[in-house]
């Protein structure tokens, strides 16, 4: 049946936890991990409560494939509303923590209420309890794993847990779990802080039963498997290369965001790229990536680890920092580098490695920054306010940054506020690059215009994992689209987002999709998991989900207006590169998507479409 | 005439001594098309999965077509993806 039928409640305000079979005619509809627990949390909160107050609700969550045979079957799931955006927050992250969930016997864990004092969940199989966390409290997430597994005398304990960020609230504070997997985005480590919840230790050794046809799931598995394994992307690409390769790629096709998006293409590109990970130091002639890692039962393995160059002025008196530690990905080097215009790879690790330890996404941290260098470089901000220069290009300034952010120092505060409203509190809203209060990941949609739609309409602000239209436009995953051209991209928006919702809720990771498709994942569900799971009802539960987190934001206060991209997105062109001289054309995609969506013009589902979707 | 020919991942190898950063400038003579320089160098056409030429997507069937002029950047990777 590939559910566990299992949810554990922990009321956080009383410090009692409780055990509530999983409502199983909505796992027939919304799978699991993201889909089942934004039901719930839907289900249970006032979409327009404050995120920070103790009446929102967080909700960890697996998949019906998480912790099984699958390929990547490790992923789980933070459900909340997020205090980056004010609209659902959905985190989604690998390593071994899901897994652990799954093994102890649990689909999800929904937190409500308010601890009186920190805490920290610690579960084993059946047993849940609340402990003391006040030890904890001010220490990284690190050194929270470390002492857990001490004080529970077990190495083995799983642990998800919020460092200074989470406690500080920094509005984009992400949960940490595995040393370096993070639940990143919307600001759920926040929530996870306001909470007063430090950590959340698990250890299960039931392992997954009752999978459904358990023949049939093994060859499933091992078929989607060898898919996988023959795929020059998920086989060769990125376990050689990780996510970083695309940093040479979309700076070539002129979508690489450079310098809070005020240019496309950045010089130091190569510097801060994968192939720059393998080439050796002339410093000290190590090569900065030390091996590839996977997460849960993953055959793609894309992870990095890396060590960091010893004599770097960011470490050289800091050997904490020494040893081989997670990183870089695409999405990190991006934020951290080009959208700072840093190409001090050395620099941006060390970054990164404070956003892991102290538990900050490092998209919109870099980011934030990066709208700070420009406001510093117009002279909006001065060094007397900031505490330090702070031009584009500085790997000091983004170094000490992430000190004072990660830390709470300074004007680290103003940092950990997140893009939009450090623009918003210094006049200049225009240069937050947004969508719904949530920074952009690494394309610039200028160069890729079915980005530019995906993000507007994003659930959950900007970003390129609810659909990533990229895959299409410049990689030809499934087939190969015009990045430059409007037409058909909101058909191919929808289709991304849809399946990604099911990618998501399955407990799977979305890097397989760059071999399989929905048929390669739906023999593995229909095995695992009992009822019908045929394509046309995985179609359907992905737009579903869409659905129902639409209405959710909509709920929320969002409208049609917030459907949108930054001015400098859709009326300053990309100056270099071959897409100078274009801007976004969200104007012509939106209304066509809106439609083929089944929504009205101003971006509500019709009624017929909810009853189409049994919402 | 003089072009840049940049290979990436996997396809470094087949870059020739003296390349930097994953490029070299090379001079080659008028109408030579964008398969030929793929050829020349020896990258196997099935790696030779995503070809720009200044930033633009050659499709396969183009490859030979395309002939290449002065100042044209051509850039090769295999399959590749990230997020
Ligand atoms: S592909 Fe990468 S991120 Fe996804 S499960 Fe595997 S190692 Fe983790």
């Amino acid at each position: 049946m590939g559910w566990n039928r299992k949810i554990l409640r922990v009321d956080l305000t009383s410090g009692t936890c409780s055990e509530e079979p999983l409502n199983m005619e909505w796992a027939q509809e919304y799978l699991g991990s993201r889909g089942l627990a934004t039901k719930y949390l839907v289900s249970e909160i006032d979409p327009r409560v404050d995120p920070l107050s103790p009446d929102n609700k967080m909700i960890m969550a697996t998949g019906p494939l998480t912790g099984t045979m699958a390929s990547t079957g490790g992923r789980y799931t933070v459900v909340t509303k997020g205090p980056l955006t004010g609209a659902i927050a959905c985190s989604n992250s690998g390593g071994f923590f899901g897994a652990e969930m799954k093994f102890a016997g649990w689909d999800m864990i929904i937190f409500e209420g308010r601890a009186p004092k920190p805490v920290y969940l610690h579960v084993e199989n059946d047993r849940a309890e609340l402990r003391d966390a006040s030890h904890l409290w001010g220490k990284s997430c690190w050194e929270t794993e470390e002492t857990i597994k001490h004080e529970l005398q077990d190495p083995l304990v799983r642990i998800s847990s919020i460092g200074r960020a989470g406690e500080n609230q920094v509005y984009y504070a992400c949960i940490v779990n595995d040393l370096h997997r993070a639940a990143g985005r919307s600001g759920v480590g926040a929530v996870m802080g306001s909470k007063n919840l430090k950590a959340v230790a698990l250890r299960g050794t039931k392992g997954v039963s009752g999978i459904r046809d358990f023949g049939a799931f093994m060859q499933a598995t091992n078929a989607a498997k060898k898919v996988l394994a023959d795929n020059a992307v998920t086989g060769q690409g990125l376990p050689k290369y990780g996510t970083q390769v695309l940093m040479n790629v979309i700076n070539e096709i002129g979508a690489l965001p450079t310098r809070n998006h005020r240019d496309v293409q950045f010089e130091d590109a190569g510097k801060i790229s994968a192939e720059a990970m393998h080439e050796k130091r002339p410093t000290d002639g190590k090569p900065h990536l030390v091996t590839n890692a996977a997460c849960f039962g993953c055959t793609i393995a894309c992870g990095r680890i890396s060590e960091i160059d010893k004599g770097h002025f960011t470490v050289k008196n800091n050997p904490k920092y020494w040893g081989a530690s997670g990183g870089l990905e695409y999405e990190a080097a991006w934020a951290l580098g080009a959208a700072n215009g840093v190409g001090d790879l050395e620099a941006l690790q060390y970054a990164n490695l404070l956003c892991n330890e102290q538990g900050m996404d490092p998209i919109s941290f870099g980011a934030t920054v990066g709208a700070a260098m420009e406001l510093y470089e117009m002279g909006v901000l001065t060094k007397e306010q900031i505490g330090l220069e702070t031009p584009f290009g500085s790997a000091q300034a983004l170094a000490r940054l992430a000190e004072m952010t990660a830390l709470g120092e300074g004007f680290g505060k103003e940092i950990g506020l997140g893009s939009k409203r450090l623009c918003t509190k210094y006049g200049h809203p225009e240069l937050s690059m947004t969508v719904k209060g949530q920074e952009f990941p690494a394309y610039d949609s200028r160069g890729i215009q079915g980005m530019g739609l995906a993000y507007a309409t994003s659930n959950r602000g900007a970003c390129h994992l609810r659909g990533y239209t990229v895959a299409s436009e410049v990689l030809g995953i499934p087939v190969k689209t015009d990045p430059h051209v409007t037409e058909g991209k909101a058909e191919l928006v929808k289709a991304f987002q849809d399946a990604t919702a099911v990618f998501d809720s399955a407990g799977i990771c979305v890097f397989t999709s760059f071999a399989w498709t929905l048929a390669d994942v739906q023999p593995q569900l229909a095995a695992a998991c009992e009822g019908e799971w045929s394509m046309d009802k995985l179609n359907e539960v992905g737009e579903r989900i869409w659905n129902m987190e639409r209405q959710f934001n909509n709920a929320a206060g969002f409208t049609a207006k917030d459907d949108n991209l930054p001015p400098r997105l859709t009326s300053e062109p990309a100056k270099t590169g071959p897409a100078k001289g274009m801007v976004n054309h969200l104007d012509r995609m939106l209304p066509e998507y809106y439609q083929v969506r089944g929504w009205t013009p101003d971006g509500v589902p019709k009624p017929e479409t909810l009853s189409r979707l049994g919402l | 005439m003089r072009i840049a020919f940049k290979l990436f991942a996997s396809l470094s190898d087949y870059l020739p001594a003296g390349s930097r950063d994953n490029r070299i400038d090379l001079d080659v003579d008028e109408g030579v098309s964008v398969a030929e320089l793929i050829r020349r160098y020896e990258v196997p056409e099935r790696n030779a999965h995503l070809v720009l030429v200044n930033g633009l997507f050659i499709p396969p069937a183009e490859r030979s077509r395309r002939r290449l002029q002065e100042g044209d950047e051509v850039a090769v990777w295999p399959p590749i993806a990230g997020g």
